[in-house]
């Protein structure tokens, strides 16, 4: 398959055809995770381990005046109790734009004067139990003078909104836009409109955020955590004021992250106990502490106007986005900035204008969430799709038919869609799985159906020169082993790169370790985030295996005696066409005859670009995941119980690397989408959270939803490794829509605002019915 | 307090348990058993759960005293060395496994499951499995691990 590859490398030698890639072979980890073996974060041990654990504000806003430790001190095997004046440099940063004009606001480590959220850390302490720590955490005394505060987006917008922050509340206003618009709109046959709310919605990942922290070998402060991101290192250097070379962190496989382990959440606290009693210490959060303080995903007011003629061809949209950031501002720049990028969804839009706001409130965080402002907008631009078939009478697929972007289309933000765009299939396929309609279960109910189209970015904000990293080498038994600073969340990152270089190297997958994110051992690979990994690390993977192939090829041609483009690695050996073959060990030291290494460093640079933030025009993201969600739902009209019967989901995955992993990525997504479509939200009423019990948070359980059927597309074409497309985020995305577009089909009535309880549907069906005049 | 159990076949004793303690504690920090996992501490996931006498439990919710004298099987005691219990087995080839967090309980409470019911109905594995909550896999692939197990009845370990 060398005619897909992104890099020119080795000659046509090798894997003509995919052996490994495509197949879903079970990896190592996953015979841990079953055995139940695998070592997470929490379940790490040290000895003479201390227990450290985050004292908290419970008010939403106000002024520190006093906090007094000297009672928790005292309690009983209490080692450490550290407040913000013993944080070398107290401050978290994040430059989320990449400097195109967010405030410069900065977080603290530990609360100083101000408290800004309920759940903002005050005070850490390190015990010799878990009761102690607890018992100390009671006793920490602060003093407030509690001030007004600011709990709605909106409201903080307002002229002489309490300020979460002197320099403001609007973290960010972003606008891109192009083409003539107030023309469009005057120009246009119809406008519709539409205003649609999203709600704040926790990861909810099974594993609460937990680490263990100790001083190792030449003073290293070094960390093993849940976490998504290694690279936060050098952020805690920072804040200890040590070298960037004397902070070490290590990732656990994760028990799930969804972009909730992409900032930092235990690492901080952790890293100064640690560096505070200079003891191994571990902290693990509980679920209430977790829903608490966590970050969420930004609840989303979203505003379209969209003109078109009356064949359905969409002229013009104006959009306007609110995203509350809540408190300080972790990623929300980036968030908001994928939320404008996006909104227009794969429609071709000749011009658009659109603004996107992060605002802080006095709430806990929000920051990245599978989908990361891309998957809100949907609702969005979904919904007006619908509005915009009925306004004009046409059926829904056509509408996007006739706006469905194609390969060289150019998008809002001035760039041309470089790869195939095979968002018409899964439109196609999903709605043709959906099979024959099914029959109300009783008088007062009514089906329907709905489908919704999106488009997700995979890899990061081009402007960041994003880059990985990989490190392999064959050892002397043949066997492979590769280094790489990649976190594994769960979705088979690791395993995936393994896939990979088996392929190339012809090393079976059982001989193959990789040994992952460590900041000392590993070359940095950049988080697992924005569906980036696979790109990033699996064409750094997929690079570092076609050059080592490439540097020992002529070592096995010259012993084989054959010409290097004829040889094929496969099996743990090199073959020629002649069936002279040579084992991998064989390779390994015939190349160490001739001092030919075979370990090689690769590195891999995803393409670069710039935005201008002025103009709204600019580069944004490498590439793009389609895909076409449709479901058939049935509504009570008594109760306003929604009860999804049917549900497919399609997208274009460009090339499977392994299948049954691409389908249980679409079938988790979906049901994550399903389940912030439906009832997931975390109500926060004057900045304090309503429950912080998982009970009280509505996910979908085995007996809720149906299966979810999945289609899997293969384009062939993507910027990944082999021609694949990131899946880890985009399956999320159109559920909202599908269920609010199946709920319209089938009662009449649009719903705008997330979740869609029995509630709001009964709502919406009384007001529809009060607004139209009873039949005659 | 001082409490004996039997835990996968072998005698322990956890001393020094306080008041209030859990079986869940007792089996991660005390006698070196992360496997069964603490998710919420409130019975809500079902990602700690073990056999407790032969029934399965949410050892979170369940008193260390109330262990007293029991015989415990938590996820580590299914697996004979490498060689897996069919349930583990049929998860790891039905794709069932994403982060693997929620396996653990998951494995547990299929394994009873398919012990008191061979050949459970597709509507009584849903409702047997809707205390395990799993953020990862939309539980389709659980469910198909569950068939495949059951298909494979008494094929042994593997
Ligand atoms: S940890 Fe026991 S049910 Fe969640
Ligand atoms: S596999 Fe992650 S929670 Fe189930």
């Amino acid at each position: 398959m060398s005619e897909t590859r992104s890099e020119p490398g080795a000659a046509a030698a090798g894997t003509e055809s995919m052996r490994i890639v495509g197949t879903s072979p079970a990896h190592h980890d996953f015979v841990d995770k079953v055995k139940g073996s695998l070592m997470y974060a929490a379940d790490w041990r040290m000895p003479g381990m201390l227990h450290g654990k985050v004292v908290r504000a419970m008010v939403p806003s106000a002024r520190i005046t006093a906090v007094d430790t000297k009672t928790a001190a005292a309690v009983p095997g209490v080692v450490a109790v550290l407040t913000a004046a013993d944080v070398p440099w107290n401050h978290i940063v994040e430059r989320a734009s990449g400097g195109l004009g967010e405030l410069s606001v900065s977080m603290p480590v530990l609360a100083e004067d101000r408290i800004r959220y309920a759940g903002e850390p005050v005070a850490l302490i390190a015990a010799r139990t878990p009761q102690a720590a607890e018992d100390a955490a009671e006793l920490i005394d602060v003093e407030y003078d509690e001030l007004p505060g600011v709990f709605d987006a909106e409201a903080a917008l307002a002229d002489g909104a309490p300020l979460v922050h002197d320099a403001g509340n609007t973290l960010i206003t972003w606008n891109i836009g192009r083409g003539d618009v107030d023309a469009a709109f005057a120009s246009a046959d119809v406008v519709v409109r539409g205003t649609y709310r999203s709600q704040r919605v926790e990861h909810a990942y099974m594993e609460p955020e937990a680490g263990v922290g100790w001083v190792d070998t030449s003073g290293v402060i070094t960390l093993r955590v849940a976490t998504q991101v290694i690279e936060h290192a050098a952020h805690l250097a920072a804040m200890l004021a040590l070298p960037e070379n004397k902070v070490r962190v290590i990732s656990s496989y994760m028990g799930g992250g969804f972009g909730g382990k992409e900032d930092m959440t235990v690492e901080p606290y952790l890293a100064l106990l640690v560096a505070a009693t200079r003891r191994p210490v571990r902290m693990v959060w509980e679920r209430q502490e977790s829903i608490l303080a966590s970050t969420k995903r930004h609840p989303f007011t979203m505003r379209y106007e969209t003109a078109a003629r009356s064949d359905g061809t969409i002229l013009a949209q104006r959009v306007d986005i609110v995203g509350d950031a809540g408190a300080y501002p972790y990623l929300s720049a980036r968030v908001l900035f994928a939320g404008a990028a996006l909104a227009c969804g794969p429609y071709r839009t000749p011009a658009a204008s659109v603004r996107a706001r992060a605002v802080f409130t006095n709430t806990m965080p929000s920051s990245a969430f599978r989908g990361f402002g891309a998957m809100q907008v949907t609702l969005g631009y979904e919904s007006q799709m619908d509005r915009l078939a009925a306004e004009l009478g046409l059926p829904r697929e056509t509408v996007r038919e006739r706006n469905y972007l194609e390969r060289g289309d150019t998008i809002p933000t001035g760039e041309t869609v470089g790869t195939a765009v095979a968002v018409r299939e899964t439109q196609r396929r999903a709605l043709e799985a959906l099979g024959e309609p099914s029959p109300p279960s009783a008088p007062g109910r009514k089906v329907g159906r709905g489908f919704a189209s999106n488009m997700q970015p995979y890899g990061r904000t081009i402007w960041f020169r994003d880059k990985a990293a990989c490190w392999m080498s064959l050892e002397r038994d043949g066997t492979l082993l590769i280094r790489t600073g990649v976190t594994d969340l769960g979705g088979g990152q690791a395993a995936s790169l393994c896939q990979i270089a088996s392929e190339v190297l012809g090393v079976p997958l059982d001989r193959i370790s990789i040994h992952i994110g460590d900041t000392q051992l590993t070359p940095l690979a950049g988080g697992t985030y924005a569906t980036r990994q696979l790109y990033m690390s699996g064409n750094a993977t997929l690079q570092t295996a076609y050059e080592l192939r490439d540097r020992l090829l002529p070592v096995a041609a010259e012993v084989l005696g054959a010409a290097p483009e004829s040889l094929v690695f496969a099996g743990g050996s090199v073959s020629a066409p002649d069936g002279g073959t040579l084992s991998l060990a064989e390779l390994v030291a015939a190349g160490e005859a001739r001092a030919v290494s075979a370990a090689h460093l690769g590195e891999w640079r995803a393409e670069t670009g710039a935005f201008d933030p002025d103009r709204g025009q600019g580069h944004s993201f490498p590439d793009y995941t389609f895909g076409t969600h449709a479901a058939e739902v049935e509504v009570d009209t008594e109760t306003g119980e929604i009860r999804v019967l049917k549900y497919t989901a399609a997208h274009d995955v460009g090339r499977a690397i392994n299948p049954m992993r691409v389908e249980g990525q679409i079938q988790g997504g979906a049901y994550q989408g399903l389940g912030y479509a439906l009832g997931e939200d975390v109500p926060v009423v004057d900045g304090n959270p309503q429950s912080t019990l998982f009970a009280g948070y509505l996910m979908p359980t085995s007996m809720d939803l149906p299966d979810v059927q999945v289609i899997i597309v293969e384009s062939g074409e993507g910027k990944g490794p082999l021609g694949a497309r990131g899946i880890g985020e985009p399956p999320c995305g159109p559920s909202a829509a599908t269920i609010a577009n199946a709920v319209a089909d089938a009662v009449g009535v649009r719903l705008e605002e997330l979740p869609l309880t029995p509630e709001r549907v009964l709502t919406a069906l009384d007001a529809a019915r009060d607004a139209t005049p009873p039949a005659a | 307090m001082r409490v004996e159990l039997t835990v996968n076949g072998e005698p322990q004793v956890a001393d020094d348990v306080w008041e209030g303690e859990s079986l869940l504690y007792v089996l991660r920090e005390r006698l070196g058993l992360p496997g069964a996992k603490n998710a919420c501490e409130q019975g809500e996931c079902g990602s700690c759960t073990v056999y407790l006498d032969g029934t399965v439990v949410c050892a979170c919710l369940v008193a260390a005293g109330q262990a007293e004298g029991a015989e415990v099987v938590t996820v580590e005691g299914l697996a004979d060395g490498d060689a897996l219990d069919p349930v583990q087995r049929a998860f790891l080839d039905a794709g069932a496994v994403q982060c693997g967090f929620c396996t653990p309980g998951l494995v547990v409470a299929v394994h009873d499951l398919l012990a008191r019911t061979p050949d459970p109905a597709e509507a009584d594995v849903r409702e047997a499995l809707a205390g395990n909550l799993c953020r990862c896999t939309g539980y389709e692939h659980i469910l198909a691990a569950v068939r495949l197990a059951a298909e494979r009845g008494g094929e042994g370990r593997s």
